[in-house]
């Protein structure tokens, strides 16, 4: 992985970053005068790991749901890097990506579609990875562009990410650098394929990786006040 | 244009003892001058000679020589004049001046070369918060000593079969068949 990298420019990768004041545990006294422990860390997440969601008992209904599960994608409106910009013409008239049933949806709640729709910085990719744990099993995500692939134009870029599927499952990658509106349709189609055949099983891959998937993450991301899974 | 321009500096010249003149544009002045004298020079520029634009507050990182270079670019609007002033510090020891209640604007100039050169600026408000990095560990990104690549090929994973053309090689290669290799450029 490392290659011609001068003596004198190792990084120091031993050292932390300390966790931030109002996140370590402490007492704190109350407005009606209790003396209180808490943890925010702890006290407001559940911070269970995800678990694999079993198939089906029968085949049949599984295929059945699959079928249903790729025919309604909703899309997480997360833009990020200069993809969001082809994602508005992809929502509008002109290439009305509602059409195939695709829309767009505010919160991860409501969503089950993540695109990542170009370069990802270390402190983006916190709030990518929070926004994706919060969504609703099953759920799948889309990489848009070089950027997400192997880095793209960011190649030797001090704090941006290269390769998303090292933090986050990815089901279906678009190469392009941007790729256009109709790259995004072929892409959603690909998609949809892919669930239909059983493939779109990115919640359970990141389910059973978890913990491969939160060492990388935390490789990157010094910061880490967050719980480990943020529902 | 010009000569309002030098009558200006000449005016100011031997006050701030204003060195390194260039007239770069007819709109553009650069000069420097040492840090003890900057703060009136500012205030001077502002209220009297109506520069009353802080454009731009940046920095240059002389590595070689063991500088860093501050500079403060003021916009004259009605004379349409730019006068950049540059300041030298030491780049062991780099502490600036700091500016924010002239130009409340310089507040985040100077978060920013906080954590992207480690020039500190005390008692400049929230200098020391992170202003765009989280959790940065390392140098400080944009000196000259802080490689990149060498960064980023030790953070982030790369991915196998990734092609690349440098420039040089590639017209070398199609444009000119014929100059031999390693010959004079």
């Amino acid at each position: 992985m490392m290659k011609h990298v001068d003596p004198n420019f190792v990084k120091n990768a031993d050292k932390e970053f300390p966790l931030r004041e109002e996140m370590r545990p402490r007492t704190v006294e109350t407005p009606d005068g209790q003396t209180i422990e808490i943890d925010p860390l702890n006290d407001y997440f559940c911070d269970a790991a995800p678990k694999v969601h079993r198939k089906s008992y029968s085949k049949i209904v599984e295929a059945f749901y699959n079928w249903a599960r790729a025919e309604s994608l909703w899309v997480l409106g997360f833009g990020t890097g200069c993809g969001a910009i082809e994602m508005r013409p992809l929502m509008t008239p002109r290439f009305d990506a509602y059409r195939y049933g695709i829309q767009w949806r505010p919160t991860p709640r409501q969503a089950n579609l993540l695109i990542v729709s170009g370069y990802l910085s270390v402190k983006t990719l916190k709030r990518v990875i929070r926004s994706y744990e919060q969504m609703q099993s099953p759920k799948y995500v889309m990489g848009l562009g070089s950027c997400t692939i192997n880095g793209g134009m960011y190649w030797d870029s001090y704090n941006t990410i290269k390769r998303l599927d090292d933090y986050l499952p990815v089901d279906v990658y678009i190469t392009g650098c941007m790729p256009r509106p109709e790259a995004l349709l072929s892409g959603f189609d690909t998609l949809k394929q892919i669930i239909k055949a059983g493939k779109g099983e990115g919640a359970n891959i990141y389910a059973e990786n978890f913990a491969q998937y939160k060492a990388n993450q935390k490789a990157v991301i010094k910061d880490w006040d967050m719980p480990d899974y943020s529902w | 244009m010009v000569s309002n321009m030098k009558k200006l500096i000449t005016r100011l010249q031997t006050r701030y003892e204003l060195t390194d003149l260039v007239y770069q544009r007819p709109d553009l002045t650069l000069a420097t001058i040492r840090k003890d004298k900057l703060r009136s020079l500012l205030i001077e520029l502002r209220d009297v000679e109506a520069f009353t634009h802080l454009t731009l507050l940046t920095a240059v990182d002389w590595m070689e020589e063991d500088l860093f270079q501050l500079t403060y670019m003021m916009t004259n609007r009605s004379a349409n004049q730019t006068l950049a002033v540059r300041v030298m510090l030491d780049r062991r020891n780099p502490v600036g001046d700091t500016i924010h209640d002239l130009w409340p604007t310089a507040e985040t100039y100077q978060r920013e070369l906080k954590e992207m050169f480690g020039i500190d600026f005390p008692s400049s408000p929230r200098v020391d918060e992170e202003f765009i990095l989280e959790g940065w560990t390392d140098l400080p990104p944009y000196r000259r000593d802080f490689d990149s690549l060498a960064y980023s090929q030790q953070t982030y994973r790369d991915r196998p079969g990734r092609q690349t053309h440098d420039p040089r090689e590639h017209m070398k290669k199609h444009l000119y068949p014929d100059t031999e290799p390693g010959g004079t450029e």
